[in-house]
């Protein structure tokens, strides 16, 4: 077969290579050819039939989305009878649809819409009573429409092929034909709302955001998810000020359009009933609504005081908060309150990856890297469960490019469906990885993405085995946030500064971990910012000043003695770092009031205490950060155009001090996020929440839900 | 679930003539097979297809969605079905069909109380040649004119019927 094919459309002298579309060619020479059921990396259905062009020498008119291109071909998209077929094959698809495009969520960006007024007739010449069929709920995320259903099987094939979920699927046939879920009346998957978001028309739509307004009247704000740390890029539809839904429409960011019920449906949790929304002051043994003037004031006193009696302070940092944030909260901890003692809940072994690795920056695997590497290995992780984009962005490797997968698991797994997955007990990983060790050395390279039951020097003998596959290998440390690496990459740790320098050079010596703040007994003030540690532990230092930031009234808010209102990452500016290093930008959606930004709650702290803690605004400190934080030089130009760069690891070893056994995973599922989680009345509503992993026996299948009570938050903590 | 020796050997054949990871090609035989043995395609017969086929039960449900010859609910021991496509349409089908119904008191895809026959309003089974054409369960009646269809569901009642193309 030739390299290349020579062929013409419209007139245009073209090449492609073999197996090209003509649909695919033509887009190429800027020919646009219309379509419905055609979807780029989607198996070709060629059910919809608006696709037909001319091609010399063919009697009948050819459908463009399966016919590749073949030498010397002639294709013709703009004769009279193509344009004939086009406005037939729309006055087809409208026999039966209903055209309530004015009630209709997906009126204003429907496919149908365009393309009736591109191509189609202002009339037709059906006279017969069209079928109705009334709507279905199918879940608390998913309804169907089925007489506005132009039957493309888009919907089908993301979910089987896309998501490997099949829930999806037709029944009965010709104008009865209509999309059914899997258990009959209702759907049981992953809930995630990929098929409302690729329906071409308004057939499949969501309970989150049907009826509630028309794509016109909202703002499109890109942004990152704020629950998991795989950093999926998300467009926020604002009105009024308000979140009204979040998708992917665009296809930009790493998670192409991509998105789990968290990111599509999860941010519910923002204006929830029990949101906080002024500073909390304890008098007379309660929490009372005071001023933010008062409670800055309370806290500044308070901590000036302790600081001048030499008093022990602790901080302990989010998962959430923003890169930015981060840094000035560490700042603040090392100079004004020259404590050591910081932390956060870590959920992977960062620090120790990076170490062993010894700057060799080629060996982190950047989120595009799942979907290009030739082979991947994962260990100790329910992907789809915990990793749901890493999950979906190694089936797409595996389903587009032929890339490998590997799975070492404790139980199974999703990707049993189309991987080499052993069964490994916790510990014994390293006896199947040896038995694997053959394979993944055939391999041209490998990607090892590992859970956090992989820490400390386990982890040193996973980059010897890797080093001693022969072949480059790049790894990723699984964490479980949406800022779980910028925490740790921007020095939340009690032995290393941003970018995992030594305490010492900052002058200190390294200090208390998570589980030694808690467990402390002398303590005279906590800080606790965007975290939850006493919904399991109460705090042994019972004296102890507490200092609470947060959304919500948490276990450990309702210790405090002052609450801070703040903001969640949807109302914020600023950067986060997602589970691989690649750093993406965040910008302000919903405008809420009454919470303020934890960067400006550090710096007002910080104005009332009298202390200069540099820059204030998030431009300002993000070039802080870019100045002096080993490895976060970044193209400023890639992220403020809403683009990934991924952070450099350090070049030297690092100084860790700390033990590997405050890493806990924080045990999410699908359907749980923590604290926000708790919060989002969507995700508790699924039939499937709070799912289960196979590894943790601490979350049981199926508990009574419904109520936001239900803690899978943070349970080591 | 199982099945009988005759069928499980029928599967084992069916599962064995298609390339590996082809065995969903099996769906259709198997069902209709089955549906012989068992009366009516059940869940658990869904279930079970699914999963010797490797595929999940949806995909199967899809196909019996499609295919009017495969029934969920038990049929007649006579399946009677009367063809009104274009062929025998112009022939008079529609009398004969009007005629069925009336004769028997079914409508389409109903069942008789004895549990001896059922009709149904089918499209074409290519024996326009000789339309008006009625099937019953596998053999065809060419011609059928309302006599001999009375003489034919009489023939089922008086268990006189021959299989015998007539
Ligand atoms: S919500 Fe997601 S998992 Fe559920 S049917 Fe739609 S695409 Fe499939
Ligand atoms: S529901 Fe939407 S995506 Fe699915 S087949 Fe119908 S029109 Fe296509
Ligand atoms: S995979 Fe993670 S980052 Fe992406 S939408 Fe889901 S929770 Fe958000
Ligand atoms: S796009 Fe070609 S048939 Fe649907
Ligand atoms: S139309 Fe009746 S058999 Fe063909």
């Amino acid at each position: 077969m030739a390299e290349v094919i020579n062929f013409t459309i419209d007139g245009q002298k073209l090449q492609a290579a073999p197996g090209t579309l003509v649909i695919n060619a033509a887009k190429q020479a800027g020919i646009s050819i219309p379509s419905f059921c055609y979807y780029d990396n989607l198996a070709l259905q060629a059910a919809c039939r608006m696709c037909l062009v001319e091609v010399e020498k063919t009697p009948k008119l050819q459908v463009a989305c399966t016919l590749p291109v073949a030498e010397g071909m002639v294709v013709h998209t703009d004769t009279p009878q193509v344009h004939q077929a086009r406005k037939s094959m729309v006055e087809f698809l409208l026999t039966n649809h209903p055209l309530d495009c004015p009630v209709c969520d997906k009126g204003g960006e429907c496919e149908l819409q365009d393309m009736a007024f591109r191509y189609g007739a202002g009339f037709s010449r059906f006279r017969e009573a069209k079928i109705h069929v009334d709507e279905k709920q199918w879940s608390p995320v998913v309804y169907y429409d089925a007489p506005r259903c132009i039957l493309c099987y888009r919907c089908v094939r993301i979910c089987g092929e896309g998501l490997g979920v099949s829930a999806l699927g037709i029944g009965n046939r010709g104008a009865m034909a209509e999309i059914v879920p899997n258990r009959g009346d209702h759907l049981e998957c992953d809930e995630c709302g990929a098929c409302i978001d690729i329906c071409p028309v308004g057939a499949l739509t969501s309970g989150a955001y049907r009826y509630k307004t028309r794509p016109w009247e909202m703002e499109h704000v890109g942004t990152v998810c704020t629950h998991c740390s795989n950093g999926c890029k998300t467009t926020l539809g604002v009105r009024n000020g308000r979140i009204i839904r979040a998708n992917n429409r665009d296809r930009s960011g790493v998670n192409g359009e991509f998105l789990c019920i968290k990111g599509r449906y999860g941010f519910d949790f923002y204006d929830h009933p029990d949101r906080l929304t002024t500073p909390l002051v304890r008098q007379g043994g309660e929490l009372k609504p005071v001023s933010w003037a008062q409670a800055l004031a309370v806290v500044a006193k308070r901590f000036t005081e302790i600081r001048a009696r030499n008093g022990k302070f602790a901080v302990i940092g989010s998962n959430h908060t923003t890169n930015e944030e981060n840094y000035q909260l560490q700042k603040f901890a090392r100079q004004v309150l020259r404590t050591s003692n910081i932390d956060h809940h870590r959920t992977g072994d960062v620090a120790t990856l990076l170490d062993a690795l010894q700057g060799r920056a080629s060996a982190l695997a950047s989120t595009a890297d799942l979907v290009n590497a030739k082979a991947a290995l994962v260990i100790d992780s329910d992907l789809a469960q915990e990793q749901p984009l890493l999950a979906f962005s190694l089936r797409f490797n595996w389903r587009i490019n032929q890339g490998h997968v590997y799975a070492v698991t404790p139980g199974p797994v999703r990707e049993d469906n189309y991987a080499t997955t052993v069964r490994a007990e916790p510990g014994r990983e390293f006896e199947q990885l040896q038995l694997l060790k053959d394979r993944l050395a055939a391999e041209p390279e490998l990607v090892i993405l590992f859970g956090a039951a992989i820490k400390g020097e386990d982890i040193r003998r996973l980059v010897a085995f890797g080093d001693s596959l022969g072949i480059p290998v790049k790894y990723v440390a699984l964490v479980d946030y949406s800022n779980s690496r910028g925490a740790s990459d921007m020095g939340l740790l009690p032995d290393l500064l941003p970018g995992y320098r030594p305490v010492s050079e900052a002058g200190l010596e390294p200090g208390l971990d998570y589980d030694q703040i808690l467990a402390a007994t002398d303590l005279n003030a906590l800080w606790v910012v965007g975290a939850n540690p006493l919904s399991r532990q109460p705090l042994a230092s019972q004296d102890a000043f507490v200092v609470v930031q947060d959304l919500f009234l948490t276990e450990t808010a309702q210790r405090a003695d002052v609450v801070l209102p703040a903001f969640c990452a949807y109302e914020k500016n600023g950067t986060v770092t997602n589970v691989c290093g690649d750093v993406q930008k965040l910008t302000r959606g919903p405008k809420t009031m009454g919470p303020k930004p934890d960067l400006d709650i550090i710096a007002l702290l910080a104005k009332e205490m009298r202390e200069d803690l540099g820059p204030t605004k998030v431009a300002d400190v993000f070039a802080e950060i870019r100045n002096r934080v080993h490895g976060y030089n970044l193209p400023l130009v890639v992220i403020e155009s809403g683009g990934a760069a991924q952070a450099v690891p350090p070049n030297d070893r690092i100084q860790i001090q700390s033990r590997p056994e405050v890493v806990r995973s924080a045990g999410n599922t699908l359907y749980t996020s923590g604290t926000l989680g708790r919060y989002s009345p969507m995700l508790n509503s699924v039939l499937e929440a709070p799912g289960a992993l196979y590894h943790d026996p601490h979350i049981a299948p199926f508990v009574a839900k419904g109520s936001v009570q239900v803690d899978t938050t943070e349970k080591y903590g | 679930m199982t099945f009988s020796p005759e069928l499980e050997a029928r599967f084992a054949k069916l599962l064995n003539s298609y390339p590996p990871g082809r065995q969903r090609s099996a769906v259709v035989p198997m069902l209709l097979y089955a549906q012989d043995e068992i009366g009516c395609v059940t869940q658990e017969l869904v279930e079970e297809v699914a999963h010797r086929c490797g595929v999940t039960a949806l995909q199967v449900d899809e196909v019996i969605g499609y295919y009017s010859m495969l029934h969920r609910k038990p049929l007649g021991k006579y399946h009677v079905q009367i063809c009104t496509n274009i062929a025998c349409q112009a022939v008079g089908a529609e009398d004969l069909w009007a005629h069925a119904c009336k004769n028997l008191q079914l409508g389409n895809k109903e069942v008789s109380p004895d549990g001896l026959i059922s009709l149904e309003e089918v499209e074409c089974i290519g024996a326009c040649a000789w339309a008006p054409a009625i099937q019953i369960n596998y053999d065809f009646h060419h011609q059928v004119t309302p006599e001999k269809f009375d003489r034919l569901m009489q023939a089922l009642a008086d268990r006189t019927y021959s299989a015998r193309p007539s």
